[in-house]
């Protein structure tokens, strides 16, 4: 009997020594996270896995410098599931793992702009392949940052473009999100601005049955509507609007930009102009070998957005590998990597050359004005391109114009 | 139940029931346009260059028309909360996913129609038919399953602890059709391939006095879809042995067990009628709206509830009344709101649920409720 203890007592030690020799040599390897935030499920998850496959591309083929450097680069995707609670909550997880030293993300602005409230207060650097709504950074937080255009460009430029088209009414609905309202309304200040009529201006959170608001629309028959919202919710819309018989054209924000708009709306959906932050793959001729490499890993062509998300993991990288060196090979802190990045200047990525201003908006941001040019989803990235907008900033833009001055 | 005349039978499963339709919607309709040219002789021109009462001439059939459809699909699931709350004085809030499963069904049979070429070669309203009944099969066991899962073993518990139970399983199904459709479709936008079939999409042009007014096929399907299951309900309820069963366990679930009536089987039933109504409902829908997710039964389901009480719970006809004057009252403030932007179409739910408060006010028990005695 007191043999049989002791033996158990003897294992039992052994197991402690075994464990804490394992713990010691985990807390040895210097472990650096990169975490993604975007929705994984829900009817937005085809742009947010795009998002977080190519964050996972990027840092499987540029974590080569930081592994030399004798560091274990790890990718820890999370699920925002297009809501803002959700997001916030993720936020709270990602900022208790010390490791983590940067976020790609969001989709979208309605959850980044929570999300990254409790990023800044950690120090946590975001940096977003797709947000685009004004506040995401005049909020002139340190740690946010994007590589897309911004929704005040993006209005504009959809409604300077409906002007080019000669249309001279349009009719303006919006999705009641921070995203959607906050582009409609910049359409719409613009729209007037160039002397178009705008017939009417609404929300709405409904997601399948749109008779009753296509009626309106009817009898005031705009030659153009114009909807600031997803492709989950605006190609439904549109679907129905052309059964009930309206016969103008659509036009949308970089919402509508989903091989998915196409599976939705069918034939309904061909004809719809759409500005976008992220013209597709084809486009980018540094960005073919990406595409080729998102194909044999995931089995499908990269969605928009994808490519975006390569680049901003891949400038995080970069920073980090700065930070790095500069830490003498020790895991950096997350305000110097914050500071690294907002410092990047010409990073050369696939979709082009980032430098951020002081409130972390890219120096130049392009816009693109593509139109759906087939029902079949697999065609999507072959939308013909009509126009390329390219705008400053709205600070760099202020400079250049003190410089003139 | 003495012999009927086949004039009494053509009356009373027929006539009288398809009176009572175009009655709630002409009376509803009517009511509502006085309302609408109402408000546009107080706010003639509500913003430049807009005729209030000129453009409300332009929808008005449009708006009637989209009325009548939501109208339906409001009604449809109605009656499932409505039948169960009669037997069982006891609300089933997993009720929309019933609906919701409806219309992923209806997804899945038009996909099979789709991939064996059948959309274009078969008679619409034979697929239209299939899609409906087999909708309405699969909500209909499930809403068995359900009540011998999770409600029946609770029926002796104080009333929150089946409500509890009800709103759980309404989770349980959103998350388990979300992850099903995740892993064998890794899609959540479920589209019924219906986009280019002419029967389902092509707008049916209507000449309405001197305005144009495109009908979509789907709402035709609704209309004529809704009629004909309603129609059967009532010869069902009123007319059939097992109908007479389910008034009887109604009115005294002890004393029908006395009399020889299965309640239990009773019970099942009701269940199966009412899901099946709220599977058809979804499926139809889904035909109309085009794309489904697994949250798509939420707001109809919320809505179809609302009609049930606004037209007294526990009352078939109720449920039928209160669906179809909600979702008209909807459509109307849709189309007349949209011009005063003050408050929008944003605010349509607001307005829909305050004449909601002050139909209540006046008639606690619904539009055609009955005063019930509280059974605890």
């Amino acid at each position: 009997m007191k043999l049989r203890r002791v033996t158990l007592l003897a294992v039992m030690a052994a197991l402690v020594l075994v464990l804490g020799a394992s713990l010691t040599t985990a807390q040895d390897a210097k472990v650096i996270k990169i975490a993604s935030q975007s929705p994984l499920s829900g009817p937005q998850s085809v742009l947010g896995t795009a998002i977080r496959n190519a964050a996972e591309l990027a840092i499987e083929q540029m974590s080569g410098p930081l592994t030399e450097m004798g560091f274990t680069v790890e990718f820890v995707p999370f699920d925002d599931q297009a809501t803002p609670d959700v997001g916030v909550a993720n936020a709270q997880n990602m900022v208790n793992d010390p490791a983590i030293l940067a976020v790609i993300g969001h989709l979208n602005s309605g959850v980044a702009i929570p999300s990254s409230e409790v990023y800044d207060a950690n120090n946590l650097v975001m940096v977003s392949p797709a947000n685009t709504n004004v506040n995401i950074t005049d909020r002139f937080l340190p740690t946010v940052n994007r590589i897309c255009g911004r929704d005040d460009a993006q209005g504009s430029a959809g409604a300077a473009f409906a002007a080019s088209q000669g249309v001279t009414s349009v009719y303006v609905l919006h999705d009641n999100t921070a995203y959607g309202q906050g582009v409609a309304e910049f359409f719409q200040a613009e729209a007037e601005r160039l002397g178009l009529t705008v017939l009417g201006f609404e929300g709405t959170s409904e997601t399948a049955n749109f008779d009753g608001i296509i009626q309106p629309i009817l009898a005031l028959s705009p030659e153009m509507i114009y909807f600031g919202g997803i492709y989950s919710q605006t190609a439904i819309f549109i679907q129905q609007a052309r059964a009930a018989g309206y016969a103008g054209g659509f036009l949308g924000p970089d919402g509508f930009d989903s091989s998915e708009f196409a599976a939705i709306a069918g034939d309904a959906g061909v004809g719809t102009f759409y500005t976008t932050v992220a013209a597709p793959v084809t486009y980018f001729p540094d960005a073919a070998q990406f595409a080729a490499d998102y194909e044999a890993k995931f089995g499908e062509a990269p969605q928009p957005f994808a490519a975006q998300s390569y680049d901003a993991t891949g400038l995080v990288i970069k920073a980090i590998e700065i930070a790095a060196a500069r830490s003498g090979g020790e895991v950096p802190s997350r305000a110097l990597v914050a500071s690294l990045v907002r410092a990047t200047r010409d990073y050369q990525g696939i979709t082009g050359t980032y430098s951020f201003d002081a409130v972390g908006d890219p120096v130049a941001a392009q816009y693109y004005i593509l139109e759906v040019g087939s029902a079949d989803p697999a065609a999507w990235n072959s939308n013909p391109l009509l126009q390329q907008v390219e705008t400053a900033s709205p600070l760099s833009a202020a400079a250049a114009g003190m410089a003139g001055s | 139940m003495e012999a009927r005349s086949p004039a009494d039978w053509m009356y009373r499963f027929l006539l009288f029931p398809l009176g009572q339709m175009l009655a709630f919607i002409a009376g509803s309709a009517f009511i509502l346009t006085l309302l609408a040219y109402g408000i546009a002789l107080l706010f003639p021109e509500p913003r430049p260059n807009i005729v209030l009462a000129d453009q409300i001439g332009r929808q008005l059939p449009g708006m009637v028309i989209s009325g009548i459809t939501t109208g339906f699909v409001y009604a449809m699931i109605a009656l499932g909360y409505t039948m169960v709350y009669g037997v069982l004085k006891f609300i089933n809030f997993a009720h929309s996913e019933l609906f919701m499963v409806g219309s992923v069904v209806g997804f899945e049979v038009f996909l099979v129609f789709s991939a064996q070429a059948m959309l274009l070669t078969w008679h619409p309203v034979l697929l239209v038919a299939i899609a409906v009944l087999s909708a309405g099969l699969v909500s209909g066991l499930l809403a068995v399953t359900m009540e011998r899962v999770a409600y029946r073993p609770l029926r002796g518990a104080p009333r929150l602890v089946p409500l509890i139970s009800a709103i759980g399983v309404s989770f349980f199904m959103v998350d388990f059709v979300r992850a099903l459709m995740a892993i064998t479709r890794n899609d959540f936008n479920l589209t019924y391939p219906l986009n280019g079939v002419d029967w389902a999409r092509a707008p049916i042009p209507l000449l309405i006095g001197t305005t144009t007014v495109n009908l979509r096929p789907t709402q035709i399907i609704i209309i004529v879809g809704a009629v004909l299951m309603l129609l059967f309900l009532n010869y069902f309820v009123n007319g059939t042995k097992l109908g007479r069963g389910i008034r009887a366990v109604s009115q005294d679930m002890t004393t029908a067990g006395l009399m020889g009536i299965n309640v239990n089987r009773i019970i099942a039933l009701t269940f199966f009628v009412g899901g099946a109504f709220g599977g058809a409902a979804g499926a139809l829908f889904g035909m109309n709206v085009g794309t489904v997710t697994p949250f798509v039964g939420f707001f109809p389901g919320l809505k179809a509830f609302i009609a049930a009480v606004l037209g007294g719970i526990g009352s078939v006809t109720g449920a039928l009344l209160g669906g179809l004057t909600l979702g008209m009252i909807e459509s109307f403030l849709n189309g007349v709101l949209v011009y005063f932007p003050v408050f929008g179409q944003r605010y349509t739910d607001i307005f829909a649920f305050a004449v909601l408060i002050l139909i209540l006010i006046f008639r606690p028990s619904g539009i055609l409720g009955e005063k019930v005695d509280e059974k605890v």
